[in-house]
């Protein structure tokens, strides 16, 4: 009986087996367009991946029975204590770790097939061998990438742009290096060197670290994105190299993702792609902007005059940031808004699309500080509505809203979609200090007549507005 | 699977993808990245094909810490994007509605 239980690999019942899988994550990603039905998909793409599993469980040939329970264990333990501990301020790296431990998988399974390959001493078909080199090659480069990233964001080494000098000469030749040594795998496939292979994947994984090391916190919405895309087309490659149907449409669904948000987060800031990836933001110009410590004229309040601008208006416009996230004040600022609200004050909150270190991070936040959907506004939503709005306060953010990217043609975020607060009729911007943004560059709002700076840690200083309000 | 087959699946499935993610919203952008990495653990089952037919001691090791990473995927990325869908989807505040109508009656 257990005998005629096995399936067939590439068999007709293995393949319907995986359809079904696949079918699942598309039905599962589907339900994920509105925020009422999303969990259930989730459920959905998750039941889809127990079927794929417990399908290749079942494949004639799987063995080494210890070590896949190790591994499962492993990975289970390591997954539900990272899933339950993890802050939701902290969800950027995680998703950069996710897209790191993913890469990474890749990369191994891709060694594993070409020893494979070896040591059955035949030749490989090149149908199989390319891609497994760009499994290989891409699953390094999103492995090492990703943990660049994570290490970047859970500040274990500066967020500041690090360049190395000669950094875009030593890519372009590390990247040619891969090329060649991968065509000499690939020309040689009736007896491709391990060695070689492994010097691929080190010059991927260096060229992982080399590409992410420059660039800076608040172009990692970009760059997460991009990795998520990476990881993705390198499980469709190895869907390709294995013949598995799951692996190319999971991959290629995951792949179309990433490059979805990629070029909308580059969208969002006015670059390219490229731009994010080799001309290091703030890295040159950083030195010519730090000399402007001029001193400008700008107003400067407290959390009582803060309350009371906030408490008599008619309608306020909370934009919130990095900053935000940092002070992890969404608890706080969710707060001072039911304190308003309570005084019959419209409360709603602008995003920016690259506020914060991910897409879509702000919303996480809010929506765990209990902020109710509709109130999430989106850019384009919220600009027609700022010159008829009383108060825009601004919570950690700051190129986002710098009006110079309209202003001003020769500033280096000219031309950057923003939330345009300087359209409201007053603005309170909380922040630390004056000091400028992630751009290198001085925000000139805060020096417009009506804005008023509330220089304090984000959570604080919305913990003594509401107690304000509620004093009034 | 014939590698042309498999070229028209990838083509499909790329527009299937495009068609698909272009309508989440903006926020649920971050759920929505989780999830496809919950997805991408999908690598997970190459792991368990090439443990299987490992036969030296590094290819146990690869193949083992191949299928961690991937569990680490499905399941961390499934569990954590069902954390965040849960604090999207709560009742719109039945509390604060309570509140003024209570605040009324009285």
């Amino acid at each position: 009986m257990i005998a005629e239980a096995v399936l067939k690999p590439g068999g007709d019942a293995a393949t319907a087996l995986y359809i079904v899988a696949f079918s699942l994550f598309i039905l599962g990603v589907k339900r994920g367009t509105h925020p009422t039905t999303a969990k259930q998909g989730n459920l959905v793409a998750a039941f889809g991946m127990a079927v794929a599993v417990v399908t290749t469980l079942l494949l004639d040939g799987i063995g080494n029975w210890g070590l896949i329970a190790l591994g499962l264990g492993i990975g289970t333990a390591v997954g539900v204590i990272a899933s339950v501990r993890v802050k939701m301020t902290e969800m950027p790296q995680m998703v950069a770790l996710y897209n790191g431990v993913g890469g990474g998988a890749v990369a191994l399974i891709a060694w594993s097939e070409i020893r494979h390959g070896i040591s059955l001493g035949e030749t490989i078909p090149l149908d199989t061998l390319i891609p497994v080199l760009f499994a290989a090659v891409v699953g390094s480069v999103s492995f090492w990438g990703s943990n660049i990233a994570f290490a970047k964001l859970q500040d274990l080494i500066p967020t500041r742009p690090l360049a190395v000098p000669g950094q875009q000469v030593i890519n372009v030749v590390l990247l040619i290096g891969i090329l060649v040594a991968c065509t000499d795998i690939a020309i040689n496939n009736d007896d491709p060197s391990q060695a070689i292979f492994i010097a691929v994947l080190l010059a991927a994984g260096l060229l992982g670290n080399l590409v992410v090391l420059p660039i800076g916190g608040a172009d990692m919405p970009v760059v997460i994105s991009l990795l998520n895309a990476f990881t993705g087309l390198s499980a469709a490659a190895a869907g390709f190299a294995l013949d598995n149907v799951a692996l190319i449409v999971a991959g290629t669904l995951v792949g179309s993702s990433g490059t979805i948000l990629t070029m909308e987060m580059a969208t969002a800031m006015n670059r390219s792609v490229a731009n994010v990836l080799f001309a290091g933001f703030g890295g040159a110009p950083a030195g010519g902007a730090g000399g402007s410590t001029e001193e400008r004229p700008h107003v400067s309040i407290g959390a009582q005059d803060a309350a009371i601008k906030l408490a008599y208006a008619d309608s306020v416009v909370i934009v919130p940031g990095y900053g935000l996230a940092v002070a992890q004040a969404q608890h706080a600022i969710k707060e001072v808004g039911d304190e308003l609200e309570k005084r019959g004050v419209t409360v709603n909150y602008a995003i920016h699309p690259v506020a914060g270190r991910m897409p879509g991070h702000m919303n996480v936040l809010l929506a765990e500080a209990d902020v109710p959907y509709e109130q999430l506004k989106e850019m384009e939503e919220i600009n027609p509505e700022m010159p008829r709005t009383d108060v825009a306060v601004v919570v950690g953010a700051n190129d986002v809203t710098n009006p110079a990217a309209k202003n001003d043609p020769d500033s280096p975020i000219a031309g950057m979609p923003i939330i345009e607060v300087d359209q409201a009729q007053q603005v309170i911007v909380i922040k630390r200090s004056l000091s400028p943004g992630f751009a290198g560059i001085d925000n000139d709002l805060f020096y417009e007549a009506n804005t008023s700076m509330l220089f304090d840690d984000a959570k604080k200083a919305a913990a003594d507005i509401a107690a304000e309000i509620q004093n009034l | 699977m014939s590698l042309m087959t498999e070229i028209t699946i990838f083509v499909l499935a790329a527009f299937v993808g495009f068609e698909v993610i272009s309508k989440v919203p903006t926020t649920l952008h971050t759920p929505l990245m989780s999830q496809t990495n919950a997805i991408h653990g999908i690598v997970m089952l190459g792991g368990l094909i090439v443990v299987g037919y490992a036969n030296d001691p590094l290819e146990y090791v690869i193949g083992t810490i191949a299928i961690a990473f991937g569990a680490i995927n499905i399941v961390g990325g499934f569990m954590v994007t069902d954390r965040m869908l849960g604090m999207f989807s709560k009742k719109p505040k039945p509390k604060a509605e309570a509140d003024g109508k209570g605040g009324g009656g009285k």
